[in-house]
């Protein structure tokens, strides 16, 4: 192991660093010349220019071993978690750029004012104790938690919240969207097998401005704890909220019967809603890239909606050669996002392309 | 000098200052008990060093061994601590961590899970049972997050009824407290800055619940945060408040050993109790020399059995990889010295030979994760390399064990968690720390709340003594002819590590108090560069008084205890002296310098000590207690 350790940084080799220094009222990138050790990482870095060079350079960090999400910055552009930023992924000649999180506003250097995180957390409902179960009485399956438990590893570092479009450059979009972290923070708790509300979903989208994110997985891309915040949060809320809304059977029943008696997931039954039903011959063509050009799709348009039709299975996205998802702002060869579900489809899509099974009639299947 | 009628000033009944497990739960019970609270983090909310915690909280709730109970987890406490605890504080700790487990279930908190649904249990080194309720690896997250998570929901409840999410509980993020301000002998308030705009707070109080964790920073090697400088024992001490067993510090014995950017970062003890052992530089698993014989009756003594215990607990002697810490500790650094270890100075902790891959992966996903990510390692290929690194701090402010309010000379004050003393002995288990500080926290934070309301007159801040504080905060800022604040602490660090560390000598002691001494002279005359906005080379200078007083403490009682017990061990004084376990060392602040006493341990009462049987008591206390014990047994028969 003391042998395996990478050799770019080769001890007491200098190595060029460019650091933003500044506040509120501008600022600009400083160069530095700084030793680096084999081992190290960009925030122990920045560490030896405090204790030389910059002894008021500010920076947060708190565990130094990707814990705590405190040490949130840009290095070279990308949004980096600096403990968790190995001086060997970089050449030896290679400038290191490091500069504040670009989505908030600078206090001094490389601090950034996230006050807006802690005002959406505030603004999410929080959990709903099931009433009437004493403490030391909640039974759950570990299946059953660890969906939610999958949001629970977010260290809070806003690398999600930075990185996404909605809001980076676009501060007028700040009022009214919440960010990848708190859609999945709805969602943990939307998957929490004993919240008593139910609302979770039509929250992320009335009031959480889910409906403003359209998938370009970049806060996925970034997450330090590897939480697949849009294909396991964002997407599957999305889609519900989806069927809610526009599916005609649900949209009837919510006029007939009061709202809010409507089919709900309920403690422990979230994961039944994507069983799919194998006994049934359907052939499935449901495809979010898909358009409407579908001979068979079009017939079964004709015979109505088969709710027993097989949908397909979520799958991983493809990633590119380098190990990364394809899409990124950074590369993506226009400005603003792509659509996630291709250029060549309109909504609403048929009802026959809807990933839905309807559960009354699953019952009765 | 700043006029003082200029400062931000806040009025709070109950200020909490530290936002750790500890702080957040006080907090929450002085909010409940509708006192107006606010909560002082020196870093952003929810990044506490509670994060850190990996293993889980320890609990007798016997979900999966339903023979446990709070007798069997007192007695591993007071084994753990070696019978130097406050007993009171390990009875209620055992009593009552249970009820405060499953009340982190009602704020949202979701554990790892058993097979008819209860909280998971876990093995852990010292307990005699599965019992650490845990969340993989990364349990102090979810305790943070959880208590984070319920006071915004405290806040949704205010703002709901009086249209303030910040009516009655406010966090103020990346605030550093200085000072406490007395009227008399009572509490008033406490002095601090914003370290984003370097400018003064003032909050008047008349309770002030400290939780600001421990003292790791002043050593080399730690698994600390840099929020690790002891501010909660120095203000404490400055206040009138008196520290207990300040020499006993935990060398958590696996720390990470490469690479050097991660030195002193934890792997979780999980590791061992999943099956992990240890191995020195020849392959040899080594842990079956060092049990020692208070424990041959607990630990096996060959491979064999060891391995079968993972299966069959019940008739099987645990592995000795799961000895408390302070054991495991001095043997890897006895492996090392003998020129056993590995080129960076640790031994081999080895899971990848034992465990399938896949396991380990869901047994240790954060572990995993954090070899992977920081040290390219994959631990389900090769063997981690370790070594001992400052982790905890056993010694605190002495308390009053039922309601935690500080002793000494001061009133109003009261303290939870690691900055509090007395509750661990002289070593503390592992998991045995998160449920102390929901325990205590639970309780400073409701005493504090109940001191308050039977206050007859609110006390005064004096303005000389904000005058006073404003001072000394902005000295170092206007000095520019004193040292850097980085090299004054790096020296600092070398004392403690090399001085006062795991194993200690008489003359290393009185040469590291000579040390302080001169460090002390020039730690007064520190100077920081730059302005009072952000300034981290300004906050260092301002915690650097609070590092050094506490490692007086460290340094002088490390000198006085003539044994070697738990987290303190004496290489001229190698074996437990009974005589001394009865006996606290009590530090206090004399004027500038501190004062050491002798106190004597409260009693252990009668029902309590009958838990335990004699041949082991007979390890642990004098032929006096003894013979008194014996009195007591003869009696009940």
């Amino acid at each position: 192991m003391g042998d395996n350790g990478s050799p770019a940084g080769k001890p007491g080799a200098k190595r060029r660093f460019r650091i933003w220094r500044g506040d509120e009222n501008g600022g600009d990138l400083r160069d530095y010349t700084v030793e680096v050790n084999e081992g190290e990482v960009v925030l122990d870095v920045i560490h030896r220019l405090q204790a030389t060079d910059a002894p008021d350079l500010a920076c947060r960090w708190n565990c130094k071993a990707g814990k705590c999400g405190s040490c949130s910055m840009e290095i070279n552009g990308k949004p980096r978690l600096s403990c968790m930023t190995r001086m060997s992924t970089f050449t030896e000649d290679e400038t290191v750029t490091v500069t504040p999180l670009r989505t908030f506003p600078v206090i001094r250097d490389l601090v950034t004012d996230v006050s807006f995180n802690y005002e959406k957390a505030r603004e999410t409902p929080a959990f709903a104790p099931p009433e009437g179960v004493a403490p030391g009485d909640y039974r759950m399956q570990q299946v059953d938690v660890e969906r939610s438990q999958e949001f629970r590893k977010c260290i809070e570092c806003f690398l999600c919240q930075n990185v996404c479009h909605v809001i980076r450059d676009h501060e007028e979009n700040k009022p009214a969207f919440s960010g990848p972290r708190y859609f999945i923070r709805a969602a943990e708790l939307d998957m929490h097998p004993l919240d008593a509300r139910t609302d979770r979903r039509e929250y992320a989208q009335a009031e959480q401005g889910l409906g403003f994110c359209n998938i370009t997985k970049c806060c996925t891309e970034v997450c330090p704890e590897h939480i697949k915040i849009t294909d396991n949060a964002i997407i599957p809320m999305k889609e519900r909220v989806v069927d809610r809304r526009y599916d005609p059977l649900v949209w009837l029943g919510s006029k007939i019967f009061r709202r809010g008696q409507e089919p709900q997931s309920t403690a422990g039954s979230a994961g039944k809603e994507s069983v799919v039903h194998s006994g049934v011959r359907q052939v499935g063509v449901h495809s979010h890239g898909g358009g409407s050009g579908d001979p068979s799709a079009e017939v079964q348009a004709q015979k109505g909606v088969n709710w027993h039709r097989e949908v397909p299975h979520p799958t991983a996205p493809a990633v590119d050669a380098s190990g990364k998802l394809p899409l990124t702002e950074l590369t993506f060869d226009r400005a603003a996002a792509p659509s996630p579900f291709g250029d060549d489809v309109t909504f609403p899509l048929p009802p026959e392309h809807l990933n839905f099974a309807h559960p009354s009639q699953d019952e009765k299947h | 000098m700043t006029t003082t009628t200029r400062i931000e000033r806040h009025h709070y009944d109950v200020v909490v200052i530290g936002a750790g497990g500890a702080g957040l739960r006080a907090a929450i019970e002085a909010r409940l008990a509708g006192r107006k609270t606010a909560i002082i983090s020196k870093s952003l909310f929810g990044k506490a060093h509670t994060v850190m915690a990996e293993g889980g909280a320890a609990a007798a709730m016997g979900n999966v061994n339903s023979r446990d109970n709070w007798q069997v987890h007192f007695r591993d406490t007071m084994r753990g601590g070696k019978f130097l605890n406050n007993f009171r504080m390990a009875e209620l700790h055992a009593k009552e961590s249970p009820q405060r487990i499953w009340e982190l279930e009602t704020y949202g908190a979701l554990f790892d899970r058993t097979k008819d649904g209860k909280i998971s249990q876990r093995n852990f080194g010292g307990h005699e049972y599965p019992r650490l309720a845990h969340v993989g690896d990364r349990t102090g997250l979810e305790l943070i997050r959880t208590l984070q998570q319920k006071i915004v929901s405290l806040q949704q409840e205010d703002k709901r009824d009086l249209g303030d999410y910040e009516a009655r509980i406010k966090v103020f993020s990346e605030t550093t407290i200085t000072e406490l301000l007395l009227d008399g002998d009572r509490i008033a308030g406490a002095f601090g800055y914003y370290r984003e705009s370097g400018e003064f707070v003032l909050f008047e109080a008349p309770a002030v619940v400290l939780a600001t964790g421990g003292v790791g920073r002043s050593y080399k090697v730690t698994s600390n945060s840099w929020e690790y400088t002891g501010d909660g024992h120095a203000l404490a001490l400055r206040a009138g408040a008196t520290l207990i067993n300040m020499e006993f510090l935990q060398f958590h014995p696996t720390g990470m050993v490469w690479p050097p950017s991660v030195k002193g970062i934890l792997v979780t003890e999980s590791v061992r109790g999943d099956g992990g052992v240890l191995k020195n530089s020849e392959g040899k698993r080594f842990m079956f020399d060092y049990v020692p014989d208070v424990f041959r009756k607990q630990y096996a003594d060959n491979e064999a059995e060891a391995d079968r215990w993972y299966a069959d607990p019940d008739n099987n002697r645990r592995p000795p990889e799961l000895l408390p810490r302070d054991e495991v500790a001095r043997a890897i650094n006895s492996e090392v010295k003998a020129g056993r270890g590995t080129p960076a100075g640790g031994v081999y902790l080895d899971i990848a030979s034992r465990k399938s891959a896949d396991e380990i992966r869901r047994r240790l996903p954060s572990m995993y994760h954090q070899f992977k990510e920081l040290a390219d390692v994959d631990i389900t290929k090769e063997p981690m390399e370790v070594g001992p690194t400052c982790h905890y701090v056993m010694g605190g402010v002495e308390v009053d064990p039922d309601s935690g309010a500080a002793a000494g000379t001061v009133r109003g004050l009261f303290a939870a968690g690691e900055v509090s003393g007395g509750m661990h002995g002289s070593n503390r288990l592992g998991g045995n720390s998160l449920s102390d500080l929901l325990v205590f926290g639970k309780r400073a934070g409701g005493h504090a709340a109940s001191y308050t309301e039977q206050l007859a007159s609110r006390p005064r801040v004096s303005i000389s003594a904000v005058e006073a504080a404003v001072e000394t905060a902005l000295a170092p800022l206007q000095r520019d002819t004193g040292e850097s604040p980085y090299t004054l602490q790096q020296d600092l660090q070398a004392v403690m590590g090399d001085l006062v560390g795991i194993i200690r000598r008489q003359g290393e002691l009185e040469d590291a108090l000579r040390r302080l001494a001169e460090l002390r002279e020039r730690v007064a005359k520190v100077s920081a560069s730059g302005g009072r906005r952000y300034n981290p080379g300004w906050h260092l200078a301002l915690d650097l008084r609070n590092m050094l007083v506490v490692s007086e403490c460290t340094a002088m009682a490390a000198l006085e205890r003539q044994e070697s017990r738990g987290g303190h061990t004496r290489e001229d004084f190698p074996a437990m002296d009974p005589k001394w376990r009865r006996v606290n060392l009590v530090c206090a602040l004399d004027g500038d310098t501190v004062r050491l006493t002798h106190k004597p341990l409260p009693k252990m009462r009668p029902e309590l000590v009958g838990l335990f049987d004699r041949a082991e008591l007979a390890k642990y206390l004098t032929d006096e207690e003894l013979a008194e014990f014996d009195a007591l047994t003869e009696e009940e028969r």
